[in-house]
């Protein structure tokens, strides 16, 4: 797969997303929660937890992954998936950092919306 | 391709045999589990300590959801296998799935057989196998009254001791002339009655149930053969167990009373194997975990194409889990005209023992009270070695024969190497030193990890110590603490004290110099530490909003379509029409959805979008009101009555105080959350007697009572003190939330601090000890002189303006 950097939209400032925490973006297709673990990698998720849609951008962040606040469901943060025994599977979109910039992948944000 | 193993029956069978199987030939399986039971696997043989409240249901899960997944295993939990398809090779469950097998493994266990009386079936008659039995039986304990157990087997004697433990009036009704009479002779089941009895429990021998006797469509009582009937709140019957076979016979299995297996646990089918308390080996069933270890091993073995290992059946030996009793046998101890026995029996100390000879070697021990020896009986017994020669000092055990007596580890130390010290694991003396030297362990958990050895019924987990402490020496430090989570074997309170020790004042150095195992913690120990280090440190700490539950950091409960609630402060419960005209006007603006009277004594407002909530604050702020923290886990309400403003029985002035106590405890954190109420008589019209601190005014002063509960548990307070003036009742109450911060761990309500530490340790600090209760009184003070703080006006004002900000994207933008 070859993209090209026009394929990514500028989202926002590595800095409007707290250290261990996260922030909701307000898409067309619905929220997406952004999450910055603790040694600054970024993470772009539909903020819906495939178990009863908990906004997971209101979890707790840990290692590479987030507690979904109503029912402490974990989600790893690369993949999506619901991880234990739990099953599910939250849509995870391609996120690239430039020059302090947030790109994320364009066609999965408007499949999202679509 | 990967072979397809289907395993019925998640109990303790199936989950060793996985054990072994995955250590043995990790990826060669993709394996299914069906559970009937909605749950991961867990030890079944500690329910009791569980029902007594000895354990939690976390203490004694052994597969967690985090092994299913690294194992790639497909549980489902909660789904029962209704039928097999030999010739198909597949199992259909309830829920209609048809489910493909190259290897079946059927581990269905045994059911609880239900004697069939008239009344067997009523509500408030239950059977002891599960842990749905365990929640049974406690939510009938909640209640109180009296139990009847039906059976004084090892299961009856257990559920007995626990209930009796849960503050039940418990009898025990058993059909034969002494308890226990299949694991013990008549002498040790007598002194095992006199214990039982010692713990308020009532023992009813050679009594015969005849029916249950029904009122208003549930259980009441027991009406025996000879005519007695025993009131019963709840009946629990535990007189025995059935092997789960009938899947397998509907399937055409060979099957008798269990499902039969040869020596390779084979069944009739050679793609089909059974282990556990299901099967039946060579005319046996059993009932312990032992033999069902033993069998695992062998499936595991053949499942990996590993010939050797074959099962050619089990020894038992027997423990009951009552602590405080101690009791062991082994082997055959009937009476004989070819048998020779040897009895010791001590009454002051109530220590029975009995070894039973048959031609010069040892076939069986029971031991009651003094159990030390039990596992070199039980070893003389396996062994079958001829005894002749220490036949005279024989019932004085090993340490006679060998070390010095009183040496504490005496008995251990005498034991050869192939001892077993764990029978549940049939684990040897030998294999835990070599594992203890091998691996450097130093604690039972290692151990435990290593070996298995008392990761089952604990109770050889004392022999493990010794062997220990027989091994490393002076190295050897006795170590059980349940540790905060999986990031730190540290527990609670090591954590806290060397948090103070160390001066640690942030997460991260704390994580470092307590040597944390992952990065950054987990959502169990991160909103713990920084409540700890919140309360150590006042002032100082700088509070980490991303170790916060939702609700904290937002300070609104999170809501269940992710809106959330507003509960603002009404001191003591009192409002005006001012308040009220501003909250009808926020919940007008921003049509919010809900307004409610909470069981607190203040207005809810339900339904409030996140973006909204700063909005919201800053009206409720404009007319006065700030955070009732509803979400917190630190000073809830101070509910009130109308005492002597209003009331013809008041004797003070409860609102006043009330508010007053509202206004000077708002805003502390505390470990859980906390809730207090004050009375203004002893008609306790604020329910003061069932808050965390509850205050009675009486005509000569004040009753400060503390410990109470309304929740998941419902405990009546007790007395701390009774005092003259507000300001005593203040400083009172004061200071113990202050020694309840100080040393309540994160998430433990005060009632249940309070039952840890000992009321009566907390009442000597409190009240007997002035300087120590002026001491606790400063630091709250200190504490709280930077805790009040609205946090609703600091967010009004920007703080952590990216929680209620989200970050847009127009519609434009995305389409391009
Ligand atoms: C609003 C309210 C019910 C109501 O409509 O009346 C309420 C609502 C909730 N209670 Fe409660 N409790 C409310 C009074 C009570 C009471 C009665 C009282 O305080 O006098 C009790 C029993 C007394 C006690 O605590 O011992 C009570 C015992 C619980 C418990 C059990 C606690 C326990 O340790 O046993 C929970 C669960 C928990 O905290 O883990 C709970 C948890 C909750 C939560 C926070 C559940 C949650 O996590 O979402 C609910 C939040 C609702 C919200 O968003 O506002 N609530 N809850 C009451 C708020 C009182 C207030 O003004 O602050
Ligand atoms: C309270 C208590 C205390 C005990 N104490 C001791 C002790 O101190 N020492 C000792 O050695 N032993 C003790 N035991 C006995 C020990 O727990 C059992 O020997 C052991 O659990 C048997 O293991 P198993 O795997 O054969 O059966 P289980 O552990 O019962 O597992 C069988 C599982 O299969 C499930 N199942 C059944 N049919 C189906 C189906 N069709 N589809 C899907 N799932 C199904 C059941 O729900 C169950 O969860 C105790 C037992 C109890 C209940
Ligand atoms: S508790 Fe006493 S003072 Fe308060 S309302 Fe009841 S009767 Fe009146
Ligand atoms: S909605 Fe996420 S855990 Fe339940």
């Amino acid at each position: 797969m070859n993209m090209r950097a026009s394929d990514f939209i500028d989202v926002g400032s590595l800095d409007d997303v707290p250290v261990r925490g996260s922030r909701v973006l307000r898409a067309p297709g619905g929220d997406i929660a952004l999450f910055k673990s603790a040694e600054g990698d970024i993470f772009a998720l539909r903020d819906e937890c495939p178990h009863k849609k908990g906004p997971l951008s209101q979890g707790i962040v840990h290692g590479r992954s987030v507690t979904c606040p109503l029912h402490n469901w974990i989600i790893d943060l690369e993949s999506g998936q619901a991880m234990g025994a739990d099953h599910g599977c939250t849509n995870v979109i391609a996120v690239r950092v430039e020059n302090g910039r947030i790109l994320l992948d364009a066609r999965a944000l408007a499949a999202q919306a679509a | 391709m990967t072979e397809k193993l289907v395993v019925i029956g998640n109990g303790m069978a199936a989950g060793r045999v996985l054990d072994h199987l995955f250590e043995q030939a990790p990826g060669r399986y993709a394996v299914t589990v069906f559970g009937a039971e909605p749950r991961v696997n867990y030890n079944r043989i500690l329910l009791s300590p569980v029902l007594s409240g000895e354990k939690t249901f976390d203490d004694i899960v052994t597969h967690d959801h985090a092994w299913y997944a690294a194992h790639g295993v497909d549980l489902r939990a909660g789904v029962t296998v209704t039928a097999i398809d030999r010739a198909a090779k597949t199992v259909t469950d309830t829920t209609g799935t048809v489910t493909p097998y190259d290897k079946l493994l059927v581990a269905t266990g045994s059911s609880p057989f239900i004697i069939p009386v008239p009344g067997a079936n009523l509500p408030g008659v239950v059977t002891y196998r599960d842990l749905d039995d365990v929640n049974a039986m406690l939510a009938a304990a909640e209640k109180g009254g009296s139990a009847v157990v039906i059976g004084g087997g090892l299961l009856g004697l257990e559920a007995a001791a626990g209930l009796a433990m849960r503050g039940m009036k418990v009898s025990v009704v058993h059909l034969m002339p002494t308890l226990m009479e299949r694991q013990l002779d008549a002498a040790a089941g007598y002194l095992l009655q006199g214990a039982m009895e010692a713990r308020g429990v009532e023992v009813f021998t050679k009594a015969n149930t005849k029916a249950i006797v029904e009122e208003d469509g549930r259980a009441v009582g027991v009406l025996l053969e000879d005519g007695r009937t025993l009131a019963a709140d709840l009946v629990v019957m535990a007189v025995g167990i059935r092997p789960n076979a009938g899947l397998a016979k509907a399937a055409g299995l060979n099957v008798n009373r269990g499902l039969v297996v040869d020596d390779e646990m084979r069944t009739n089918d050679g793609d089909v194997f059974a282990v556990g308390e299901c099967v039946e080996h060579r005319g046996q069933c059993y009932g312990l975990v032992a033999p069902l270890f033993e069998m695992a091993k062998v499936v595991a073995a053949r499942l990996t194409d590993d010939p050797a290992p074959r099962y050619e059946g089990s020894f038992l030996s027997t423990k009951l889990k009552v602590t405080g009793v101690d009791l062991f046998s082994a082997g055959d101890f009937a009476d004989g005209p070819d048998r020779d026995e040897i009895v010791l029996r001590d009454a002051a100390r109530k220590i029975y023992k009995r070894l039973v000879l048959k031609d010069d070697q040892l076939i069986g021990a029971v031991m009651y009270g003094d159990t030390a020896d039990g596992p070199y009986f039980f070893e003389l017994v396996k062994s079958g070695e001829d005894v002749s020669d220490i036949r005279d000092t024989l019932i004085f055990g090993r340490s006679f024969a060998g070390a010095g007596a009183g040496d504490p580890n005496a008995a251990v130390a005498g034991l050869p190497d192939s001892a077993e010290i764990c029978g549940c694991n049939g684990v040897c003396k030998g294999a835990i030193v070599g594992a203890i030297q091998a691996k450097g362990l130093t604690d039972v958990n290692g151990v435990r990890a290593h070996t298995k050895a008392s990761a089952s019924c604990g109770s050889c987990t004392g022999l493990v110590e010794q062997v220990l402490a027989l091994t490393l020496g002076e190295g050897f430090q006795k170590a059980d603490v349940e540790p905060m989570c999986g990031c730190t074997d540290l527990g609670h309170d090591d954590v806290r004290r060397l948090i103070v020790a160390k001066e640690l004042k942030t997460i991260p150095q704390v994580m470092q110099e307590l040597e944390w195992k992952t990065s950054c913690g987990c959502a169990k120990c991160r909103p713990a530490l920084n409540y700890y280090l919140l309360c150590d440190w006042p002032g100082e700490y700088q509070d980490d909003s991303q170790s916060r539950f939702i609700n904290e950091r937002v300070h609104a409960n999170i809501q269940k379509d992710g809106t959330y609630s507003v509960v603002p402060r009404m001191w003591g419960g009192m409002t005006s029409p001012s308040e009220l005209r501003a909250i009808a006007d926020v919940a007008d603006k921003f049509a919010i959805p809900a307004v409610k009277v909470t069981g607190g004594q203040r207005i809810d407002l339900l339904g409030v979008k996140k973006e909204d909530l700063p909005a919201v604050w800053a009206d409720l702020n404009a007319a006065g009101m700030v955070s009732g923290h509803a979400y917190a886990k630190g000073l809830r309400t101070v509910k009130t009555c109308v005492g002597t403003d209003w009331c013809r029985f008041g004797t003070q002035d409860s609102t006043g105080l009330g508010i007053k106590i509202e206004k000077f405890m708002w805003g502390s954190w505390t470990p859980a959350k906390l809730k207090l109420a004050v009375s203004g008589c002893p008609r306790n019209c604020a329910e003061a007697t069932c808050k965390d601190v509850g205050v009675i005014c009486v005509e000569s002063g004040y009753e400060v009572h503390f410990a109470g509960a309304a929740g998941l548990h419902v405990r009546q307070t007790d007395l701390l003190c009774k005092v003259a003036t507000e300001e005593e009742c203040m400083e009172h109450i004061a200071a113990l939330t202050q020694l309840y911060r100080e040393q309540g761990r994160y998430l433990e309500r005060m009632y249940k601090w309070a039952k840890r530490v000992g009321l009566d340790t907390i009442r000597a600090q409190i009240v007997d000890d002035a300087a120590r209760r002026r001491a606790l009184f400063d630091r709250f003070v200190l504490s709280q002189s930077t805790a009040q703080i609205d946090p609703w006006a600091e967010r009004v004002a920007g703080k952590e303006a990216h929680e209620f900000n989200p970050l847009k994207l127009s519609l434009a933008e995305a389409a391009e």
